[in-house]
């Protein structure tokens, strides 16, 4: 799917370029979005140097499993697919509260560690499996506390309530999460359907 | 209730430093070895990741440079009217579970053309603040693992961010009385 799509967006682009007679727009973006990725990247490697490094200190001290734990009586319906207290659940715990919390840069590292401890116990590893899913489904409709980058764009551009909008955020975000949870247990129960192997 | 939350998302890092190397502590860890083992690690993830940055930033950029975005826009119209959905605010809605900074970009243009606190703002606001870049995330996280295959989950995490669209939408009309 991620490769008809990939490929639609740049055939897209280049043919309406042309037909604008606009290559140019193709070249300059092109130039710009490589450069602004890897700069993305550089800034990503020592957050994720840092966060990885402390989290194996974690690990290492058996935290990652006592919040696994911890967590056990909520995940255990939320992801039945993972054995009880996999330190799968940890990181997930960890990335969804830095989430919430607005801490983005800290949340990615955890995330990208909870993927690795399911990627272990997935049997097919080229495909996601149904914990990964639901993990990333509510990873992307987390709920939201804290907006604090548009709060700081509202203050510049001088509104006479820039946190007034934590609300709304709050509430579309319970809509989205809940939504996101419903929508994905409704699509695994039908897709495991008769299959009791899962 | 805002000054309580940012206060503690100031206090959960250096906290959360605290409580992990005080447990290693107790537990005998060698702390520095676990952390450069596991920095380690953390540096060559970020490297095996730049070719999915540069792939997914690379697509984006040049569809909305092309000038694809506007002409997805008028086709949408006709839905988007009706649904009494300002069409001012599609393009921000389009564009942001595809990229984080070309969203907060149009979103950041969208609250100084119509101001903070007109319907416009509030709503470029708050959709903004309680969506994530959805795609961008999926390529980055099963990329990191080596996936290819996602299944479900891209129809279904951008399912959520339309319905989390709409109920920005709908709570934006609600609280502010439009």
């Amino acid at each position: 799917m991620l490769n008809k799509f990939w490929t639609f967006l740049i055939m897209v682009a280049i043919i309406l370029a042309f037909w604008r007679s606009q290559p140019e727009v193709i070249t300059q973006s092109v130039l710009d979005s490589t450069s602004a990725s890897v700069k993305y990247a550089f800034e990503l490697i020592g957050l994720m140097a840092f966060w990885l490094g402390v989290m194996n200190v974690a690990q290492k001290a058996g935290l990652v499993d006592l919040l696994a734990k911890i967590v056990q009586p909520l995940t255990r319906h939320i992801f039945p697919s993972l054995p009880k207290d996999h330190p799968a659940l940890g990181f997930i715990v960890l990335n969804i509260s830095a989430n919430i919390l607005g801490l983005g840069n800290a949340a990615t590292p955890f995330g990208l560690k909870a993927m690795e401890e399911m990627q272990k116990c997935n049997n097919r590893k080229d495909t996601a499996s149904d914990a990964m899913i639901t993990f990333l489904v509510v990873n992307t409709s987390c709920i939201v506390i804290i907006p604090a980058t548009i709060i700081g764009i509202r203050y510049a551009a001088g509104s006479a309530a820039p946190a007034e909008i934590v609300m709304t955020t709050f509430l579309a975000t319970c809509v989205g999460m809940i939504s996101a949870l419903f929508l994905d247990s409704l699509v695994r129960r039908w897709k495991n359907r008769g299959d009791r192997t899962w | 209730m805002v000054a309580v939350i940012s206060a503690l998302s100031d206090w959960a890092i250096p906290t959360m430093i605290l409580l992990i190397f005080g447990a290693a502590i107790i537990r005998h860890v060698n702390i520095y070895e676990a952390f450069i083992e596991g920095a380690e690690q953390g540096f060559q993830l970020a490297v095996h990741l730049i070719p999915y940055f540069l792939a997914m930033m690379v697509a984006i950029g040049v569809f909305r440079a092309s000038g694809a975005m506007e002409i997805l826009t008028i086709l949408l119209k006709p839905i988007t009217d009706f649904l009494q959905i300002p069409s001012d605010i599609l393009p921000l809605a389009i564009l942001r579970p595809l990229s984080g900074g070309g969203a907060l970009g149009v979103s950041t243009e969208l609250i100084n053309t119509f101001g903070p606190d007109s319907f416009i703002g509030r709503l470029a606001s708050t959709m903004q603040g309680s969506s994530d870049t959805t795609f961008f995330v999926l390529t980055l996280y099963f990329g990191s693992v080596g996936i290819s295959h996602y299944r479900h989950a891209m129809i279904l995490g951008l399912a959520a961010d339309l319905i989390t669209f709409l109920a920005s939408i709908f709570f934006v009309r609600l609280f502010f009385g439009y």
